[in-house]
């Protein structure tokens, strides 16, 4: 068969005024919109700050002195030795406020990614192949979220004894719902687009179809449940520290120090305060940013 | 090409049902989408498919594409039954081009990789190999080699078909089945469209299945017609039989049903009165007596037997010998 140039021709002009890529125009809207930019800075320098924590911190946060006690912080008439004042046990604040954000944020991300793998195979599993799968998948849903979760862990944790890997087993094991739920409806609204039945057409593999096809055009989904679920995460390893059973003792966890400074909340109200407002921005960037993330990717999603 | 007897494509009475539930609790009902079809299609030619929305047209589309299974009959592909074939194989004969180009085409590839899939899943040839076939292609369909860095947001909605129409031929697949490619383009895009499918068609030698309810399109590009209605062939015929004298009264009225540009005319009564019937339950006899201008008592209680004859097929009491 020879192939002939065609007689169709196409207007010379449409490919010189062709708009940017998907790519270029996620980027502008990415750059452009106020609220992520804002939450992504804050996550980004408190992630750089967990990360650099042993050359950052002026103290270890380990180092008990029972000399210098519930020194208050500088803005509250202390010295600069602690900028941030001591515990009830002579610990530096701001240094075991920051080692507290590595624990925050491992927790947050490991858990979401536990979580997001187990939720993400099952949403997308029920959403492509219906049926019977979709039906035993929307029932563990349902038996999920009928679970509370803040009771679920605490029983865990009272039998296995509080460590850090098991608060991030349990998070991850129990946080799966809202990535199956969002996943299982983008995937079966992407499932009746054309180019899917085009790709079963050619002879594509399930694999290949759910992977080149569907995962692409669900991501922008998922990136968004993934930053909700970590500030959930997040959340509740410091409840579960403040009642006692989620990180243990000495290890330096806002909800920890939070826990540690109720007894002395009434006359030092700082010592809850400040770990409490730490937790606040981290929890409010992440939400900025997983909002930001929604409004930058929703537009695509329409056209 | 080799000319034989035995159609390229061939439908055996091939019958396809759903089970429909009815609220949550509800007994399932069957609900027939299509009913005892029987096509067939010699090489080169191109078979019209028309009928009212929810007649069927699609569901059959994805039978012969294998993307659905019939509840019973056959599928014969060069006389073979669809069923034996290697999924592979089959895809490399018969390939869609869909309605709407705008979800036809994964917003997340370029139009490269759109075009160039078929050929990774195939494994044919490699990277420099695919790329000089997509510019072929392109080529061919009218697109500037450009363009295949582009993105689908990037394209009208022309431009976009013409990329669906790469994709689908860029194997070299002997039938086409078009799912309505013109309903979701401009007017003014829809004719080059046209005529580039039929340029196509006899560059390539391909059979066209073209399912459209525009009788406009059909009469332009179809050698054969087949009108369905509710699941069933009611009428097939050559272009110029039944564009000329429609034998079935639900055809009659598909052909009055036309709008033109006069606007003394107005706007066409097809005398269709009700609207179409709900297929979860057909009415009986003739499934078209309820809306048909000339049903008797007979067409009430007993359903039409298909009558061939040199003109065609026919399922209708008032052509009955």
């Amino acid at each position: 068969m020879t192939l002939a140039p065609s007689t169709n021709s196409v207007d010379p002009l449409l490919q010189d005024i062709v708009g940017p890529t998907p790519g270029q125009q996620l980027r502008r809207r990415f750059f452009g919109h106020r609220g992520l930019m804002i939450g992504a800075s804050v996550v980004a320098v408190l992630l750089v700050i967990a990360l650099l924590a042993p050359v950052i911190a002026p103290h270890d946060p380990y180092a008990q002195d029972l000399l210098a006690r519930m020194k208050p912080p500088v803005f509250l008439g202390g010295t600069w030795e602690h900028i941030l004042g001591t515990d009830h046990l002579g610990r530096d604040y701001l240094s075991r406020l920051i080692y507290g954000a590595r624990v925050s944020l491992l927790i947050g991300f490991v858990a979401a990614l536990i979580s997001g793998t187990i939720g993400t195979a099952m949403g997308v599993a029920a959403g492509y192949f219906g049926g019977r799968t979709d039906a035993v998948v929307t029932f563990l849903i349902n038996v999920r979220l009928a679970m509370p979760v803040v009771l679920v862990a605490l029983a865990v944790v009272a039998i296995l004894g509080g460590s850090l890997q098991v608060v991030i087993g349990v998070l991850g094991l129990l946080l799966w719902d809202r990535f199956a739920v969002v996943m299982r409806a983008s995937t079966l609204q992407v499932r009746g687009r054309e180019y899917v039945s085009a790709a079963q057409a050619v002879g594509a593999s399930t694999p290949r179809i759910l992977l080149s096809e569907i995962m692409p055009n669900i991501l922008n989904n998922l990136i968004v449940v993934i930053t909700l679920e970590m500030a959930h995460a997040i959340l509740l390893e410091a409840t579960l520290s403040f009642l006692g059973l989620g990180v243990q003792p000495p290890t330096p966890s806002w909800g920890l120090m939070v826990s540690e400074g109720k007894n002395m909340m009434l006359f030092e109200p700082w010592l809850v305060l400040i770990p409490g407002a730490v937790l606040f921005v981290l929890v409010l960037a992440i939400n900025l940013m997983g909002d930001g993330l929604r409004d930058v990717t929703a537009p695509e999603n329409r056209s | 090409m080799s000319q034989s007897d035995t159609p390229v494509l061939e439908l055996r009475n091939v019958t396809k049902t759903y089970s429909v539930k009815q609220g949550l609790l509800g007994k399932s009902k069957p609900l027939t989408a299509i009913s005892d079809v029987s096509i067939k299609l010699a090489r080169g030619e191109v078979l019209g498919l028309v009928g009212e929305s929810g007649c069927g047209k699609s569901t059959l589309a994805n039978i012969l594409l294998g993307l659905e299974a019939p509840t019973s009959g056959e599928v014969l592909v060069d006389g073979q039954t669809l069923g034996g074939q290697d999924r592979l194989a089959l895809a490399r004969r018969i390939q869609p081009i869909f309605q709407d180009p705008y979800s036809s085409l994964n917003p997340r590839k370029n139009i490269y990789d759109i075009i160039a899939l078929p050929l990774r899943v195939h494994g044919i040839g490699d990277e420099a190999s695919r790329q000089k076939s997509v510019r072929e292609i392109l080529d061919i369909v009218g697109l500037p080699a450009r363009v295949m860095n582009n993105y689908p947001s990037q394209m009208s909605g022309g431009q976009r078909q013409r990329v669906a129409i790469a994709r689908a031929l860029i194997m070299k697949p002997e039938i086409v089945i078009c799912d309505e490619p013109t309903s979701a383009l401009d007017v003014s895009v829809q004719s080059q469209i046209l005529n580039l499918l039929n340029e196509l068609r006899q560059e390539f030698g391909l059979t066209y299945l073209f399912i459209s309810h525009n009788l406009a399109v059909i009469e332009h590009l179809a050698t054969r017609v087949a009108v369905m209605y509710l699941g069933r062939i009611v009428e097939e015929a050559s272009v110029g039989g039944l564009f000329d004298a429609a034998r079935h009264p639900y055809t009659d009225a598909l052909l009055k049903s036309v709008l033109t540009p006069e606007p003394e005319l107005g706007i066409p009564d097809t005398h269709l009165g009700m609207s179409y019937p709900n297929p979860i339950a057909p009415p009986e006899g003739c499934h078209f007596h309820p809306r048909c201008p000339a049903a008797s008592d007979l067409c009430k209680s007993k359903r039409p037997e298909p009558l061939f004859d040199p003109n065609g097929r026919i399922e209708c009491h008032l052509h009955s010998p």
